[in-house]
């Protein structure tokens, strides 16, 4: 078994790193509140957890789980047993010893040798070790999957007792202390072959962990323990864990030590670094000198789950309440709360002063045995729902319905808020409310006074605004020094201060990687901003800014481990970048003991080789000097460069002299200034902010626009030197917070230092110095290269010869090529060459094309210009007979997602005819597609996309779209924006694309940046499961960027039932996006392809998904590399657009297309000038170009060379000055396969476990109504695992009956219970779901003209409105339909609604979110945010109270009485059919009182929607016409849709 | 940049000619003066292209930043646009007035609509710039001490010549004429290029140390041993001076001209003394026939007209091009389209008929008084197509001209030897002087070739490219690296 499974964890190979690992999970507890201890808390638990056995993940093997675990209360009594019973000693009184499960090595000595190194600890500490008892297990009756057992350690459970003076928390204290040093020195043993496996579950006198590489269903026939009677406890905690990759590993279950955590920190490496940082400053009497024996305080090769828990028993240990270490750690969303009480946001604004929050998507359940706890993220991203039972039990889990309750027996039914803590106190023996809680921390200290007193901001010591500051005479030069071109101005700055925001370009990124470059580049365009997908959920910066804040407190901390005034004695910025004048203060600074010192960021251009590095030295030394003499600032200032000096970049100081400060463990006692000619893009400030910086003044850029505007290059309305600052400041700030959002972090203070980048082409020597912890996969220039680019920019302006300097800004050619300057995949030759061959289908045009784009000099450009085939490697060369036909190789392409909106009808139906002549596939894009395209033409070809795309935005995803589909592709990212929506301005929506994204023509469409139903990997793997259901014969495929670590996503999208996913490079084209992503977000295709082929192998995952790669594709030779690197099929969108006639204008984004085909006005349509044989043409001709490569390589068929990297070489000379650093071996480090037998292609079916749906049943059982239209009533109970209930029913409906499906309630199903989640998805009309019960997220998603009723048991004792019915996310992207919700909803109601018409009873934050069409009628209280980016249909808010308005999200929206009489009828007729559907009592209060309470009631109506109805009114009836269509027309059975 | 929605706003209109009827009453020149507005407008036209093909190789041969100042006209920043024009184009004045414009060719636009007018847009910044006082060369800072011969003054060696002084090498330009300019003053008659622009420039060129050394013919009166020995590099610039001529019966009889003969005279003359010399071969009252469908063509019809010919006839070896591109002529190509240039606009004004006749080959001069007085030709046929085309006679088809004055404008066969035999300079296939380019290098040391005399004949604009071109390489050899800018197209 041993040889055939790895029994450790891999290392990094090839271009896999063990550090991008993710997990998330389902999580929950259950207690006693009054803290009686029974056995039944842990059975409750148990089944707890098997109940959310799909939230967690296996691998390869179904019985391998990614990890399962208890935390229970410390159980006395059968601790003493056993230990009599197996050890022979009794054990002391507890509170006098403690506990705990500790892995071993499995090698006797060696476990040995750990043992007494324990022993020797603890007698060292001065306590004794009573003893170690062999834990029971039982693996083959738990039928542990042959991975997990390969890596088990030996488990047993050690025991010891207090020393004579110690107790209590001293004891705990200890505990921990002996734990720390114990794990430090053997898991750092570099002589214990297994020291890794040494791990302490727990060790504690309160609790105890049970956990291991387990699935939910084996934790307790595994542990015996755990079923014995006598193990009783009064609180019992569970996780189940999904983790990307399946490497063996016990240790990273959960439970942790104190908490268990669903969802995934952002910022986990800048807070890894800050914690490391303030090593140098912590101190407490509590441990005095032993504090030295706590660090590392995060110990290394710990998930983020294991980091955070870290941090939290470090603060629990040192003193602080595990309360307010939670609130600390993870604080509400303050900044901008109105809502907030003063002394509550005191309290926050204090302890931002302390330590930044640890950003991302949370739930975390805690407990240290005297409270039991849970909190939510400031987003409330993660979904946590609880019972309160009559019987003192609290139930909290990911989901409702996990444990048995009887309905009479529920006293209360909630969830937790975004930010928002539930807390149990086991003494007190009651739930304590957040806000009682909370103001009980908040009201400890005088946090206010403290911040009033201490806090230092600028305007205390800056003095007015100042004008101009401008130097013309060396303006020129000092620009060219700092890299300015032509496009700087026109691209950046100028937009940028114009339109307030990171300007927008379109048709992705064609340039050479800043390492390929002839041109000197920016240190800043080596890096690539990373983003989230699927682990994690980017944010909406825009429609979510309440959650967002650049506002940081910088200079020195205090010791985190107290608590006084002078903490708060920091420096309050609210913006990052400073003006001239604010700058000029600090530097001048000498208030309340605070001065700066100023490091000069130059060095000499006399100077030697290697005067650069000698500069970062020289700035690392003068930093830390400066601490030690007391400064509280330091600012690297550029502004002495002149002829003889030259700037070093801004990035490179920063970085280096941040992480000089981190090692030193000092950087906390300084703040990190940046004054600079250089930055000047948002991406540039991001670099500086997330590699230390706590503030820059970007001198230059002022300057630089200061000119423009006495030049008269600015819009007149750019009238004074303030304003200008202003706005670039204003539009920095947006782009800061996009940029931040894409990976899901929303605070400045916690993306500070937070590192999330990669670099390309950076090699050890820079990333070590300056970036340390950043990835950098294939080397590359080193500092000589940095320092030959500094000297050539700089010798542009300040050249030996007045003549040749440059007597005005170069244009490189950047963004748009220019003759001569940087090189582009897409210049004039390859556009008419490739153009040429398309037309002509002559061969010799098309070799004219594709040896222009091969060639040495073009591929350069892209990592794949780097690598060389070997020919006759695979064996001797073929005949070109031999290999596989041209037809079967196009069958592999595939066009990309481009939506109807964003290409013209004619450009779009081009493609995909001649996709569908050819048996590939183009791909709707997120527009959704007309269903007159599902039928096919009269002449045969088809114009129906086989790939239906199922992004964000949802538009025109029905049921009767899905059923048109051969594969459903989840978009989770784009290449050219991944980690952001998009916007369709409503100049584009007209009739037709409006009717087929069920909007409003004119009224502009939002795709926001997440799915609002993945925060996380399980999440993704309920939308798979959900698409499966709602067309079981399409293929289900995951769109994924490439960035480092894709290949462990794509492990886990692999194990959450994906068929097939596309790695999408970074150069692919977009509509519009902006220019900071296309240029500086994602990676190139073939590090993400390579990278996540490799991950697969390793996880034996590669057979069960096929691959797809695309982004800049154009060539046989493209195609051939990338099978080569592990893909079986290649996505192409901007050649074939280019064949039928784009030039790359790059004016998508401004509709103003020449060609006909980025335009939806009529007059440019009629430009279009392509044909389907221009496409079909061009891919034969590369298919057979790849032929021509094959025979020479000596493989017959594409399946043959999927994965064969050994048939590739690097170049053997790169030859570029800056290239001959690059290494690109890691993208052909050959994959590993686990064992023999592992396929490396896709060679076998996902188990969609589709045949346990409840759908089944139900189908069966509806076969009359759905072959003959007739009437049918069900009735059944549901549990929480049932889930997706509806959906594959809907599929077989909309088969038959097709778009306009049956008559309402033609099938009527009564459940009873707790439905799981999805229920009723994409359900088609024609069924009715009704719900006596409760049920989880996502109800109705996609809903398709069903209807749902649901509301609480009738048995129940509670008040139906004021407790929580359904959870989060309902109604997400239903098009049409009616939905009547007896109770409350969690957050985001109705988000992106865009037809159907609900009833609810209150819902929490984000409701109708970018709602674009129906009605909502909230019959409760609303959360914050309500309406964000709405921008079409109605919301009615019942508000008695008046206090609707400020949670109101007013930027697109107006708030109305109800008076218009169709809108009062409307209203009163939804009221009344919940009223009778679901026997509202509110509905019925409301209705008794009807005249009275209408003018209570309040119409969110958004702004735009509004003028175009009025606009509309006047001559169009239409609307009314089709609302009233759904419950007359006419049904017949259509003919079953093709596909 | 531009305006987003000019190009569906407004339509091409160009700066229109002087009328036809009326200008070929005197040899000034052809052109109006453009109306800013118009011009304004075509700037807006631009669309800003993401790929520029007017920069594209089969576009501007010198890189000229046409988007930037294209959209500088659009706002009226006329300074800006002459600076940004200047950077990559020393002569803007000779191109905007002489260039075929394949930028126009390039223009996105043309895919679907008339392409933006960019060389009216590129002639009226440099006239504005001369007009306003703007164009100024600067005398640099230091000398380099180093010393460049150019022989030759047309547009690649003054372009060399500029370029190499602007980073203080000292440069002494000959010229075997007796005027400066070479193709430029006597190769383009005064109406199409008016020599006093050509004298402007190079004044101004003088003026800041550039020395020109006019009757200097080198290799002939002027040893270039010598001028090796002297100089610390040598550039040769001489054009594609050797006319092709038409070996047919009758060749020899008097009244049969190259081309070039006939425009220089005409040109000296003119300059001389305003055609009262006598100096020139007149077309007054002659039947004049021109043999050579291309720009020289041309130029001798506008010539032989403003003498007052009497009749006027032009033959071309080739079929007559389509009105729109042909299914190979694509986008971005030169479009080989029919077009009417001036000469032909004027010769319909004057005469009510177009004077060309296509797919003619002469077979023989026929004479009258030992002079010719009429020519035969047969109609011929294309057959095949690209390099491989061969012409088919036609039987039957001969016809007969009336001739007293034949023109022969059918292009040049390269630089003629004398030069490079006494400098041992090799040759290429096509008889040009070999060297690469990029570098520009004989296989002489120190002794370098640009313009026509190494590409063959050409565009003004491809001899500015190799004339920027060869200065930068110069430099290198003379001081191991250069920072002159040089275009990328080749």
């Amino acid at each position: 078994m041993t040889d055939r499974y790895r029994d450790s964890r891999p290392d990094a190979q090839g271009l896999y790193t063990p550090a991008m690992e993710h997990d998330s999970c389902g999580v929950g507890f259950v207690a006693h509140i009054k803290g009686q201890r029974s056995h039944q808390i842990v059975r409750d638990a148990d089944h707890l957890l098997c109940r959310m056995d799909h939230r967690g993940a296996r691998g390869a093997e179904p019985n391998t789980g990614d990890g399962a675990g208890i935390l229970t209360a410390l159980p006395y009594e059968f601790l003493g047993r056993v230990a009599e019973e197996d050890l022979g000693r009794a054990l002391p009184e507890p509170g006098r010893f403690g506990a705990g499960l500790v892995f071993l090595p499995t090698d006797p000595a060696q476990r040995e040798h750990c043992k007494q190194t324990m022993a020797a600890v603890c007698a060292a500490e001065g306590q004794e070790l009573v003893g170690w008892r062999a834990v029971p297990t039982d693996p083959a009756g738990a039928d542990i999957g042959p991975t997990a057992r390969a890596a088990a350690p030996q488990i047993e459970q050690v025991f010891i007792a207090a020393g004579a003076d110690l107790a209590g928390d001293a004891f705990e204290r200890k505990l921990y202390l002996i734990r720390k040093r114990v794990s430090l020195r053997l898991r750092n043993d570099a002589t214990l072959a297994q020291g890794n496996l040494f791990y302490v579950c727990s060790l504690s006198t309160k609790v105890m962990i049970y956990k291991g590489m387990l699935t939910p269903g084996q934790l307790l026939t595994f542990f015996p323990d755990l079923k014995d009677p006598d193990y009783v406890s009064h609180l019992a905690m569970v996780h189940s864990r999904f983790s990307t990759n399946t490497f063996p590993s016990w240790d990273r279950a959960q439970p942790n030590r104190f908490m268990s955590h669903n969802g995934e920190i952002n910022t986990l490496r800048g807070n890894i670094n800050w914690m490391k940082a303030r090593e140098g400053v912590v101190a407490t009497p509590l441990f005095g000198d032993d504090i030295g024996g706590l660090f590392p305080i995060v110990e290394p090769d710990c998930s983020d789950s294991g980091t955070f828990d870290n941090v939290l028993e470090f603060l629990l240990m040192t003193g602080r309440t595990l309360q307010e270490a939670v609130m600390m750690m993870v604080p509400e969303a303050w900044q901008k709360n109105d809502l907030m009480s003063e002394q509550k946001r005191a309290f926050y604004e204090y302890h931002s002063c302390l330590m930044e929050p640890w950003d991302g998507p949370a739930s975390i359940a805690f407990t240290d045995g005297k409270y039991i706890g849970a909190v939510l993220d400031r987003n409330g991203l993660r979904p946590s729902r609880y019972y309160l039972t009559h019987d003192d039990r609290v139930i909290m889990a990911s989901e409702v319905g996990v444990v048995p309750v009887a309905p009479d027996l529920v006293k209360h039914k909630g969830r937790l808020e975004p930010g928002r803590m539930f807390l149990v106190d086991f003494e007190q023996g009651r739930l304590v409310p957040d806000e009682e809680l909370k103001h009980e921390f908040a009201t400890r200290r005088p946090y206010g006074e403290w911040l009033d007193s201490q806090r230092l901001v600028l305007r205390d010591f800056v003095g007015d605004a100042q004008g101009e500051d401008i130097e013309p005479d060396t303006l020129l030069p000092r620009m060219q020094s700092f890299g300015y071109t032509v496009e700087t101005l026109q691209f950046m700055l100028n937009p940028l201060i114009t339109e307030l925001r990171d300007p927008v370009g379109s048709m992705g990124n064609d340039s050479a990687l800043a390492c390929l470059s002839d041109q000197p580049r920016m240190s800043y365009d080596y890096f690539k901003q990373l983003f989230a997908q699927v682990t994690n959920p980017p944010i909406d910066s825009i429609r979510e800014e309440i959650i967002m804040s650049l506002e940081c407190y910088v200079g020195p901390e205090a010791n985190l481990l107290e608590t006084g005034p002078e903490h708060s004695n920091r420096l309050r910025l609210r913006h990052p970048i400073l003006t001239n004048g604010e700058m000029a203060a600090i530097k001048q600074m000498d208030h309340r003991s605070w001065r700066t010192r100023t490091i000069d960021m130059t060095f000499p251009r006399a100077g030697s080789r290697g005067s650069l590095v000698e500069a970062l030295q020289r700035m690392c030394a003068e930093a830390e000097a400066a601490i030690d003499e007391g400064y509280s600032l330091v600012v690297l200032s550029d502004r002495g460069v002149s002829f003889d000096r030259i700037p070093v970049s801004a990035l490179l100081a920063c970085g280096a002299v941040h992480h000089h400060l981190v090692r030193a463990a000092k950087r906390t006692r300084i703040g990190l200034m940046v004054e600079t000619g250089e930055a000047r893009e948002v991406h540039h400030h991001c670099l500086l902010v997330g590699y230390g910086a706590d503030a820059i003044n970007p001198y230059l850029a002022f300057e630089v626009l200061w000119q423009a505007r006495r030049d008269e290059m600015l819009d007149p309305r750019h009238d004074d030197a303030q304003e200008i600052v202003k706005s670039y400041r204003k539009g920095v700030a947006k782009g800061v917070l996009k940029v931040m959002a894409k990976m899901g972090i929303s605070t400045l203070q916690s993306y500070k230092g937070a590192q999330i980048f990669e670099a390309v082409g950076l090699a050890d020597e820079v990333i070590d110095r300056c970036f340390a912890g950043t990835a950098s996969r294939l080397q590359g220039a080193g500092f000589d290269v940095l320092e030959e680019e500094a000297r050539r920019r700089h010798d542009l302006g300040y050249a030996d010869q007045e003549e040749e300097r440059l007597p005005t800004l170069p244009n490189p050619g950047d963004f748009h090529w220019r003759s001569g300057g940087e090189r582009h995949a897409w210049d004039p030759a390859v556009i008419a060459a490739l153009q040429a061959a398309a037309r002509s289908a002559d061969e010799s045009a098309y070799a004219a094309f594709a040896r222009h784009a091969n060639d040495d000099a073009r591929a350069n450009r892209t990592l794949r210009g780097l690598l060389r085939f070997k020919p006759g490697h695979a064996g001797a060369p073929l005949d070109l007979d031999e290999v596989e036909p041209a037809s079967a190789i196009v069958k592999r392409f595939c066009t990309g997602a481009m939506s109807y909106g964003s290409i013209s009808a004619e450009a779009h139906e081009t493609l995909a005819i001649a996709m569908n002549r050819i048996g590939g596939k183009s791909n709707t894009g997120e527009g959704g597609e007309d269903p007159e395209r599902f039928k096919p033409m009269p002449s045969g070809d088809s114009r129906r996309s086989a790939i239906k795309q199922v992004a964000s935005g949802r538009f025109g995803v029905t049921i009767w779209y899905l059923t048109n589909a051969d594969e459903l592709q989840i978009k989770m990212a784009q290449g050219a924006k991944p980690g952001e929506g998009g916007e369709l301005p409503g100049r584009k929506v007209d009739e037709i694309i409006a009717r087929i994204r069920y909007s409003t023509p004119g009224v502009g469409l939002i795709s926001p940046p997440p799915h609002h139903d993945i925060y996380s990997i399980e999440d993704l793997a309920q939308l798979i499961h959900d698409l499966k259901n709602a067309n079981p014969a399409a293929r289900v495929s995951v769109k994924l960027v490439s960035e480092v670590g894709v290949g462990t996503v794509a492990a886990g999208v692999a194990k959450a039932h994906a068929d097939h996913i596309l790695i999408s490079g970074d150069s692919g084209g977009t509509g519009a996006s902006p220019l900071t992503s296309i240029k500086h977000a994602g990676l190139p295709w073939e590090l993400g392809i390579a990278e996540t082929h490799q991950t697969l192998v390793m996880n034996d995952l590669r057979s069960r998904v096929i691959l797809q790669t695309d982004g800049g594709m154009k060539t046989g030779r493209d195609v051939v590399i990338a099978a080569l690197l592990g893909a079986e099929e290649m996505g192409f969108s901007t050649a074939p657009l280019i064949a039928t006639g784009c030039i790359m204008m790059r004016k998508c984004h401004l509709n103003t297309c020449p060609v006909g085909i980025a335009t939806q006005d009529p007059v440019l349509r009629k430009k279009f000038s392509g044909t389907p044989e221009h496409v079909v043409n061009y891919l034969f001709m590369v298919a057979e170009e790849a032929r021509g490569i094959m025979a020479e390589l000596g493989f017959r068929s594409i399946d043959d060379m999927i994965g064969r990297v050994d048939a590739l070489v690097t170049r053997d000379a790169v030859n570029h000055w800056k290239a001959d650093g690059l290494d690109l071996t890691p993208i052909l480090a050959p994959a590993q396969p686990p064992h023999d037998d592992v396929e490396v292609r896709c060679t076998r079916s996902q188990d969609h476990g589709l045949e346990l749906a409840l759908d089944n049943k139900l189908i069966e059982m509806a076969q009359t109504a759905i072959h003959h239209g007739s009437q049918v009533n069900i009735e059944m109970p549901i549990v929480n695992i049932n889930r997706t209930v509806g959906t594959m029913l809907s599929h077989e409906v909309a088969k038959v009956w097709g778009e306009r499906a049956l008559p309402y309630d033609t099938i009527h199903i009564k459940f009873k219970g707790s439905a799981g989640q999805s229920f009723g998805a994409f359900l088609a009309k024609g069924i009715t779901l009704e719900l006596e019960g409760d049920s989880n997220d996502y109800v109705g998603k996609g809903l398709s003209g069903g209807r749902l009723i649901i509301y609480p048991p009738r048995e129940s004792t509670f008040a139906a409105e004021d407790n929580v019915l359904i959870g989060n996310v309902v109604l997400y992207g239903a098009t049409s339909g009616r939905a009547f919700f007896r109770g409350r909803a969690a957050e985001r109601f109705c988000v992106r609604n865009s037809g159907a018409r609900a009833v609810v009873e209150g819902v929490g934050d984000h409701g109708c979110e970018y709602m674009t069409g129906g009605r909502a009628v909230i019959l409760g209280p609303t959360g914050r945010n309500f309406a964000a980016g709405m921008s079409g249909g109605v919301a009615y808010v019942w508000d008695p109270d008046g206090t609707f308005a400020p949670r109101c999200n007013l930027g697109t929206v107006e708030l109305d009485p109800v008076e218009d009489d169709e809108d009062i009828s409307e209203l009163r007729e939804m009221i009344e059919l919940h009223q009778e559907y679901t026997r509202s009592r509110v509905a019925a209060r409301v209705l008794a009182d009807w005249p009275d309470v209408l003018d209570q009631f309040v119409k969110v109506m958004p702004t735009d929607y509004k003028r175009v109805l009025a606009e509309r009114r006047k001559h169009d009836e239409e609307m009314e016409a089709e609302l009233h269509e759904d419950e007359t027309g006419v049904f017949s059975p259509e003919a079953a849709p093709h596909g | 940049m531009g305006k987003t929605t000019g190009f569906l706003e407004y339509r091409r209109r160009s700066v229109p000619y002087r009328d036809a009827a009326k200008r070929v009453a005197d040899f000034r020149e052809i052109y109006t003066e453009p109306e800013e507005r118009r011009l304004r407008r075509q700037g807006a036209r631009c669309m800003d292209c993401g790929v520029p093909f007017c920069q594209s190789e089969t576009g501007c041969p010198i890189d000229n930043l046409i988007p930037e100042w294209n959209d500088l006209v659009y706002q009226g920043r006329w300074r800006e646009a002459l600076d940004r024009l200047h950077s990559t184009n020393n002569f803007p004045e000779f191109t905007g007035r002489t260039c075929p414009a394949p930028c126009e060719g390039a223009c996105v636009l043309g895919i679907t609509d008339p392409a933006v007018t960019i060389k009216n847009i590129e002639n009226a910044i440099i006239d504005r710039g001369f007009a306003e006082g703007w164009v100024k060369h600067e005398t640099p800072h230091e000398r380099s001490g180093k010393r460049v011969a150019i022989v030759g003054s047309g547009p690649a060696g003054l372009a060399a010549a500029d370029q190499l002084n602007k980073v203080g090498h000292n440069v002494t330009v000959f010229e075997r004429a007796d005027r400066i300019g070479g193709l430029l003053m006597y190769g383009i008659p005064n109406m199409k290029l008016d020599k006093g622009v050509v004298d402007r420039r190079i004044d101004l060129m003088r003026a800041v140390g550039i020395e020109f050394v006019a009757n200097a013919d080198v290799g002939r009166a002027i040893d270039p041993g010598q001028l090796r020995a002297e100089f610390d590099a040598l550039l040769l610039a001489t054009g594609a001076t050797r006319p092709r001529d038409l070996p047919v019966p009758g060749r020899e009889l008097a009244g049969i001209h190259f081309a070039m003969d006939f425009l220089t005279a005409n040109t000296k003359s003119l300059l001389d003394s305003d055609l009262t010399d006598g100096n020139y071969i007149s077309a007054r009252d002659k039947n004049v026939v021109v043999i050579g469908g291309g720009d020289t063509g041309t130029d001798c019809i506008g010539t032989a007209l403003r003498h007052g010919c009497r009749s006027l006839v032009n033959l071309e070896l080739l079929q007559q091009p389509p009105a729109e591109r042909a299914p190979d002529n694509p986008w971005p190509e030169w479009p080989v389209i029919f077009r009417t240039d001036y000469g032909h606009q004027e010769a319909i004004a004057r005469f009510g008929a177009d004077p060309r006749s296509y797919s003619m080959l002469t077979k023989s001069f026929a004479s009258a008084n030992g002079a010719v007085s009429g020519l035969t030709t047969k109609r011929i046929e294309w057959q095949g197509s690209g390099a491989r085309r061969e012409l088919q006679e036609i039987e039957g088809s001969e016809q007969t001209w009336q001739a007293d004055l034949v023109l022969l404008a059918m292009g040049f066969l390269g630089p003629e030897t004398y030069l490079s035999e006494a400098l041992d300079v090799t040759l290429d296939e096509r008889s040009n002087y070999h060297a690469e380019h990029g570098a520009f290098a004989t296989n002489v040391k120190g002794v370098f070739a640009a313009g026509d005399c190494r590409r063959g004949q050409s565009l003004v604009v491809w001899a500015i490219n190799e004339g920027r071109g060869a200065a930068r390489a110069i430099d290198q050899h003379l001081r191991g690296y250069s920072r002159l800018p040089a275009p990328a197209s080749s």
